[in-house]
């Protein structure tokens, strides 16, 4: 790739924004390898959060899953599993961190909007304004079983909940004035009287009636991020969100048409059209030369997809059990068995799996592969394999033209996965002009070069309040 | 009386255990939600020898107008200090009246992941009416109904805790397994107002179980490991420890210490011109710091430990730290934590068995 005139590009001064996705349950990280170190021990969570503030990253993000995987009622044993409390860890390494933004993946559906709310604050205290909260809203009943409400909440009420839940809690967040707690030692009282509202809200999902028990960050909010495809989904981001955390991170006519979708989106929601930062889910595989990093994509993918694995994904495609075939073997002669999906393992089954095992087919014998080789082939294709300086070249055009705002990166190593991208990558952005050389702000939402929250910015009450 | 040396912990909470304490703080009402403060009261509590420091909370303000309304939440507030300290065991208060047992037990598992092995958990009570509004939760109405939140909650926490075994993790590279399946247990717990089915998201904590502490006319004795037990005075305290069939009893105790500037009566007296601190039937000393070494050397053999609650910490734990701590240490009176031991092993308490690996064990043995 060439480089491109700064001139000839639609957002020449864009810059690239990183954060790092410290997988839970998943098989892209790879737990056989030597190198592979503990998915639970704090050191491995501290490690990866020091290597992407050294990277200058903008945060460091953990998802949430509420129940362990199952697959066909047994609990799924090939993937990563077994992960600590995001809100916890986050804190915890508020404690070990100075800049890098924290951000929790929390569940809509299975909190209370006020206590969900306190504890976000506290995280946003404890680390001076690097808190985030990536909005999420499992649904089904099955995850229910593990809550005093159980699978309560109908699909369709999902984004509903999520939205009057943000209401509450910017309503919760918004309570305290700035500078309300005073700020000499011999005040008279505590709080300067009237400082704190108290919340009152009556909605069909929530009936509140509180004095919110914290004060604004110096980010004002935590910063709101979205992950979810559906158009309900992408509308609720640009109603409510800061970031999204999509999964058009691989190709760049998607990429963009994504973007493109979701800044139209933001306009007709009466945002700026650059109100919203799009960083998709990557995975980042870098060597010397084009042939070396196409070897240990080679590598890092038979890592991944463990003859188990392969089977256990074509198992979940076919709808059958193929534990006992040969993944180094042909694809199976069998039809597709079509069934409602259970949720048990956390995603919706394929739609149309007849055509998919039908499309499978004809590529496989085309290219000869066994069944393994056809699941590596064509699963989900995953981010950018290359050298440093190509790497930088695709990624400064990407975000120079629009499809991107940057990358959630996902190591398939723990805790050194970083390393190579933060050592070779990032100084070869920062030469081509679209990557930070310095950290110029404290808070998430200044790395993130966003406008202050959205509820501050209607009225000029609120404006005038939150900057100091 | 004479007995095994004392464990000591310390409430810190707000500015001190009096609700107008932050009057006599040595910072302004705003750095107290700070993570400065959060750090620097955890290490003087670290450094002056505690084996536990406890944090209060609730899901409404701590106090009212004109006194501290402001509280971070205690599980963050703990993780954060576990990750900045390294021998004190760490114990956030978390009730269970309407809180998700699933994800209390998520928290608090990770708690002990973060801290190594040196979290503990206070159980609480939401007691306020306006707090099942909060939760959106019906009211959980008078004493009894609370403790029969607590005590399936409790339990069903704990059955999480135990749902994965220890080495569940197998990271088989033969058989391209991470997890041992037969090693992971629906805990299928079944109480009066929920239900849950596991098993946890969160491996089992390296103490086994968090260490649990609460009052026993709150949570089932059989339940806790550390019975906080009260008393005004050294008979009621007595009493109540040898009647709690728990583990370990520690004693609640209120402290006001003499300072160089001010003595402890005239320090309770200032503050109790703007709020009355609040009869909660404890010991209370005022006086002297050799008087409340004298105190607690008499509590040794009536319980295994103290939890102190210092009027106002700015002024308190400095004088704990440099004139009580250092008297019973030096005696061995009291012992200081043992830099890398977890908890558990602080309190002498075992680590507890696997229920569930237990039961596959003796299964397995039977149909031998
Ligand atoms: C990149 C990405 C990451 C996600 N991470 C999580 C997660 O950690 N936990 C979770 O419960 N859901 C997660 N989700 C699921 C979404 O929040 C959402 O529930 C799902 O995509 C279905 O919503 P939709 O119909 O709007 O797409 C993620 C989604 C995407 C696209």
């Amino acid at each position: 790739m060439t480089r491109t005139d700064p001139l000839d590009v639609p957002r020449p001064d864009a810059r690239l924004h990183f954060g790092v996705f410290f997988q839970g349950v998943n098989h892209w990280t790879i737990w056989s390898d030597p190198a592979s170190g503990s998915q639970i021990d704090p050191a491995s969570f501290r490690q990866v959060a020091r290597t992407a503030e050294r990277g200058l990253f903008d945060a460091f993000f953990l998802g949430e899953g509420l129940r362990l995987r199952e697959v066909d009622g047994r609990i799924h044993d090939l993937d990563v599993a077994g992960r600590p409390d995001a809100l916890t860890q986050l804190a915890a390494l508020a404690a070990v961190t100075d800049r890098i933004g924290l951000v929790s993946t929390s569940n809509t559906t299975y909190n209370e909007a006020p206590d969900l709310a306190r504890r976000l604050s506290g995280l946003d205290l404890l680390s001076e304004g690097r808190a985030g909260w990536n909005v999420v809203t499992t649904d089904n009943a099955w995850t229910g079983e593990n809550f005093r409400r159980g699978g309560y909440l109908d699909h369709a009420d999902r984004y509903t909940r999520a939205e009057e839940f943000l209401t509450v809690a910017r309503a919760l967040w918004d309570g305290w004035k700035d500078g309300a707690t005073s700020g000499s030692p011999g005040a008279s009282t505590w709080a300067a009287p009237g400082a704190v509202r108290q919340v009152r809200h009556q909605g069909r999902q929530f009936d509140v009636d509180l004095a919110p028990t914290l004060p604004r960050s110096a980010q004002g909010h935590p910063v709101i991020f979205q992950a979810g495809d559906s158009a309900e989904g992408r509308d609720f981001a640009a109603r409510n969100a800061d970031v999204i955390f999509s999964a058009h991170g691989n190709e760049f006519d998607d990429a963009l048409a994504f973007a493109e979708d979701v800044r139209g989106r933001l306009v007709a929601a009466g945002r700026p059209e650059d109100d919203l930062r799009i960083l998709p889910g990557t995975e980042i595989i870098i060597g010397a030369t084009e042939e070396e990093a196409l070897e240990k994509k080679r590598w890092i993918r038979l890592q991944q997809v463990t003859p188990a694995t392969a089977l256990g994904i074509a198992g979940l495609l076919w709808n059958r059990d193929f534990s006992d075939r040969d993944a180094d073997g042909p694809l199976p002669k069998e039809d597709p068995v079509v069934a409602e999906n259970d949720g048990s393992f956390g995603a919706r089954r394929i739609a149309d799996p007849r055509k998919v095992v039908a499309e499978w087919r004809e590529k496989a014998e085309a290219g000869g592969w066994s069944l393994r080789e056809t699941v590596i082939a064509l699963g989900p294709q995953r981010g950018h394999v290359g050298t440093p300086a190509g790497l930088a070249d695709r990624f400064a055009h990407w975000v120079r033209h629009g499809a991107v705002d940057g990358f959630n990166v996902t190591p398939y190593l723990i805790p050194d996965g970083l390393d190579d991208i933060v050592d070779l990558l990032v100084p070869e952005l920062q030469e081509r002009g679209v990557y930070r050389t310095e950290y110029t702000g404290t808070t998430l939402r200044d790395h993130l070069n966003l406008r202050e929250p959205l509820t501050h910015r209607s009225s000029a009450d609120h404006r005038s309040e939150i900057t100091r | 009386m004479s007995g095994p040396a004392l464990r000591l912990a310390v409430e810190l909470d707000g500015d001190g255990a009096h609700p107008a304490a932050w009057r006599r703080a040595a910072h302004a009402p705003d750095h107290l939600l700070t993570p400065r403060r959060v750090a620097r009261v955890a290490a003087a509590a670290e450094n002056a020898g505690f084996t536990l420091l406890t944090l209060d909370d609730g899901v409404l303000p701590p106090g009212a107008a004109p006194d501290t309304v402001g509280r971070i939440g205690a599980v963050e507030r703990a993780a954060f200090i576990a990750a900045s300290t390294s021998v004190v065991g760490v114990a956030p208060v978390v009730p269970l009246t309407y809180a998700e047992p699933f994800h209390v037990s998520s928290q608090l598992a990770s708690l002990d992941h973060i801290s190594v092995g040196r979290a503990g958990w206070v159980v609480g009570e939401e007691t306020r009416p306006e707090a099942a509004r909060a939760w959106g939760r019906p009211l959980v109405d008078g004493a009894a109904a609370r403790a029969g939140e607590s005590r399936d909650g409790v339990e069903a926490v704990r059955a999480l805790w135990d749902s994965w075994e220890d080495d569940a993790v197998i990271r088989s590279v033969a058989t391209s397994r991470y997890l041992d399946r037969d090693r992971l247990h629906y805990v299928d717990f079944t109480g009066d107002t929920f239900t849950v089915k596991g098993p946890a998201i969160v491996p089992r904590p390296p103490q086994g179980q968090v260490v649990v502490l609460g009052h026993p006319d709150l949570v089932p004795a059989g339940q806790l490991d550390v019975a906080l037990v009260t008393g005004r005075d050294l008979v009621a305290v007595a009493t109540a420890s040898a009647g709690a069939g728990t583990p370990r009893t520690f004693a609640e105790v209120e402290v006001a210490l003499d300072t160089a500037h001010a003595t402890a009566e005239e320090r309770v007296g200032d503050l109790e011109q703007h709020a009355p601190w609040a009869d909660r039937g404890r010991l209370r000393h005022i006086g002297s710091a050799a008087g409340l070494a004298a105190l607690l050397e008499r509590l040794r053999g009536v319980v295994d430990g103290v939890r102190l609650h210092p009027l106002v910490l700015d002024e308190d734990l400095p004088e704990l730290s440099r004139l009580v701590l250092p008297h019973l240490f030096e005696r061995r009176h009291a012992v200081r934590p043992l830099p890398g031991a977890s908890l558990r092993t602080q309190l002498d308490l075992e680590r507890p068995a696997n229920r569930y690996a237990v039961a596959a064990a003796r299964s397995g043995e039977e149909t031998r």
